[in-house]
C-alpha cells in the first residue's frame, strides 16, 4: 500500500464493516475487501449466502477436500456448514429481491451522495458483467460499500454525482473506506467515524460528495 | 414413455437446429451440462442463441461452441473468465445481452411457469432499464421484464430415476432448475440413473414432468478456482 494512503488498512476495513452485522443476520459478502469481513465476525451468529443457490457458507477447504459440486459466487470451492441449505438460483435470488438478506457488504469503483453506486462497468474497457450485484443492491435490506476512499490518482470516489454507469440508483445506506464512515442521508453524507490518525478536515478534502451535519 | 438414451449425441437427435434458443445450466464451471454440450458441438448447429449464466473458459463448457463459432449471440450476467468470448465480442461476431444474474434466473423460471413479463427492482436507474416499461407500485418505480421460452434446456443434475425425477447436488444445481423448466424440450444429463421408486419423492428437486430425455455419463467436473487453506489455519 503506498505510503501516503492514511487511516485503515484492508483488515481494518474489514473489521470495522463486521460491526455493522448483527447475531442472526443473513448477509451476502462481495468479492475482495468484503471477503475479509467474515473474519472478524466474532461470536455473532450470522449466515452467509452465497448467491449461486447457498445459505450457511463455510471455510475453503482443506487441500485434496476440494468439491467440484460446492463453490461460492466467485466460482471458488468452499466448505459447507451443519446449518447448510442449498437452493437453485431463482429461489436464491426471490430471497435477495423479497428483502430477506439483510445485508450487502459490497466494494465499490463509485459512491455519491444520494446512494449511487457504480460498480461493474467503466466504458471503453472490458466489461465482463454485472452478475448479481444489480439484483443485491436493489433488494437486501442494507446496502454497506467498501472500498478505499480515493483511485490510485489520488481522485475521490465518494462524488457528488457517479461518473460511472450505474449498478443501482439510492441504494447504499452507509460508505466505509480507509478514512472512515459516512452515511447516505438528506441532502449529503454524514461522518459517522474517522479512522485513527484521520482527521475531519483530511476526512472533508478527500470526499467530493457533500458533507452534511 | 421412454426417456432414457444411450448417449449424449443420441439424447439430442432430431431436437438440434440452426438458429434455435438453448437454455443451459450451471453457474461458472460448476453443475454445466458438459456432455450436451460436447454433442451439440459435434453435431454442428449454427447461429445458436444461449441463453446461460456465464460462457464458460476457452476449452470446456460453452467455450468449445464458440471456438467452433457456432454461438450466435449471448444472454448471460457475467463473461469475464473466456479469453475467445472477448475477442469475439470485441470483434463484433458475437452478440451479447446482459441480463443481472437475478433477472436472468427469474426470467427462465417466469417462462418455465407460464408467465410472460414481470416486474422487478433490479437494475431501476442503470442501463438495464433503458427502453423497458416502467410502473410504480407502493411509490416504488420497477421495469418490466420478459419470460424466456426456450426451445431447448440441456442441464445436468446428480441423480435421476428412469422416469426423470431429478437430484443435484450441492452448488451444482444453481441454474438447471430455471433452466430445465423454461425449455420446450428439456435433456438432462446426470452422473447415475436409478431405477425407478429408489428416490425418495420427497427429495425430489425437479419433477420428471420438466424432463424430457435424460442420458447417464461421466463427467469431468472441472474446478475453476482451487481455493484451499492449510491445516494449520484452523
Amino acid at each position: 500500500m503506498p505510503q501516503d494512503i492514511k487511516g485503515w488498512d484492508r483488515n481494518q476495513m474489514a473489521a470495522r464493516a463486521a460491526e455493522e452485522l448483527e447475531d442472526g443476520m443473513y448477509v451476502n459478502l462481495g468479492i475482495g475487501i468484503p471477503t475479509l469481513v467474515a473474519n472478524y465476525v466474532g461470536d455473532k451468529d450470522i449466515t452467509l449466502q452465497s448467491e449461486n443457490g447457498m445459505l450457511g457458507m463455510g471455510p475453503f477447504p482443506f487441500e485434496g477436500e476440494e468439491d467440484p459440486d460446492l463453490i461460492n459466487a466467485g466460482k471458488q470451492t468452499i466448505t459447507e456448514l451443519r446449518r447448510t441449505a442449498y437452493f437453485d438460483s431463482a429461489t436464491s435470488f426471490a430471497m435477495i429481491r423479497g428483502g430477506k438478506i439483510a445485508a450487502a457488504i459490497l466494494g465499490a469503483m463509485e459512491v455519491d451522495e444520494k446512494g449511487d453506486l457504480a460498480n461493474w462497468m467503466i466504458p471503453g474497457k472490458l466489461v465482463k458483467g454485472m452478475g448479481g450485484a444489480m439484483d443485491l443492491v436493489a433488494g437486501v435490506g442494507r446496502v454497506i460499500v467498501v472500498m478505499d476512499h480515493t483511485n490510485k490518482h489520488g481522485d475521490s470516489k465518494v462524488l457528488q454525482e457517479c461518473t460511472l454507469p450505474l449498478t443501482g440508483q439510492g441504494v447504499v445506506d452507509r460508505i466505509i473506506t480507509n478514512l472512515g464512515v459516512l452515511d447516505v442521508v438528506e441532502g449529503g453524507l454524514k461522518i459517522v467515524d474517522l479512522a485513527d490518525g484521520v482527521s475531519e478536515d483530511e476526512m472533508r478534502a478527500a470526499t467530493q460528495a457533500t458533507i452534511v451535519g | 414413455m421412454k426417456k432414457v438414451y444411450a448417449n449424449a449425441n443420441e439424447a439430442l437427435d432430431g431436437v438440434l437446429s440452426d438458429g434455435m434458443l438453448i437454455a443451459a445450466g450451471g453457474f461458472g464451471l460448476c453443475g454445466i451440462p458438459e456432455l450436451l454440450l460436447e454433442a451439440i458441438k459435434e453435431a454442428g448447429v449454427q447461429n445458436l442463441t444461449f441463453v446461460s449464466n456465464n460462457a464458460g473458459v476457452d476449452d470446456f463448457g460453452i467455450g468449445i461452441l464458440l471456438q467452433t463459432r457456432q454461438v450466435k449471440r449471448m444472454i448471460s450476467s457475467y463473461v469475464g473468465e473466456n479469453a475467445e468470448f472477448m475477442r469475439q465480442y470485441l470483434s463484433g461476431e458475437l452478440e451479447l445481452e446482459f441480463n443481472p444474474q437475478g433477472t436472468l434466473a427469474e426470467r427462465m423460471r417466469a417462462g418455465g411457469a407460464g408467465i410472460p413479463g414481470f416486474y422487478t427492482k433490479t437494475g431501476v436507474g442503470t442501463v438495464i432499464a433503458e427502453g423497458k416499461e416502467h410502473k410504480d407500485f407502493n411509490g416504488e418505480t420497477y421495469i418490466m421484464e420478459e419470460g424466456i421460452f426456450a426451445d431447448l434446456a440441456i442441464v445436468k443434475a446428480w441423480k435421476a430415476d428412469e422416469t426423470g425425477n431429478l437430484i443435484f447436488r450441492k452448488t451444482a444445481r444453481n441454474f438447471n432448475v430455471p433452466a430445465a423448466t423454461c425449455g420446450k424440450i428439456c435433456v438432462a444429463e446426470v452422473e447415475e440413473i436409478v431405477p425407478t421408486g429408489s428416490l425418495d419423492p420427497d427429495a425430489i428437486h425437479l419433477p420428471g414432468i420438466y424432463v424430457h430425455r435424460l442420458v447417464q455419463g461421466q463427467h469431468e467436473k472441472r474446478i475453476e478456482q482451487r481455493t484451499i487453506r492449510k491445516k494449520e489455519d484452523a
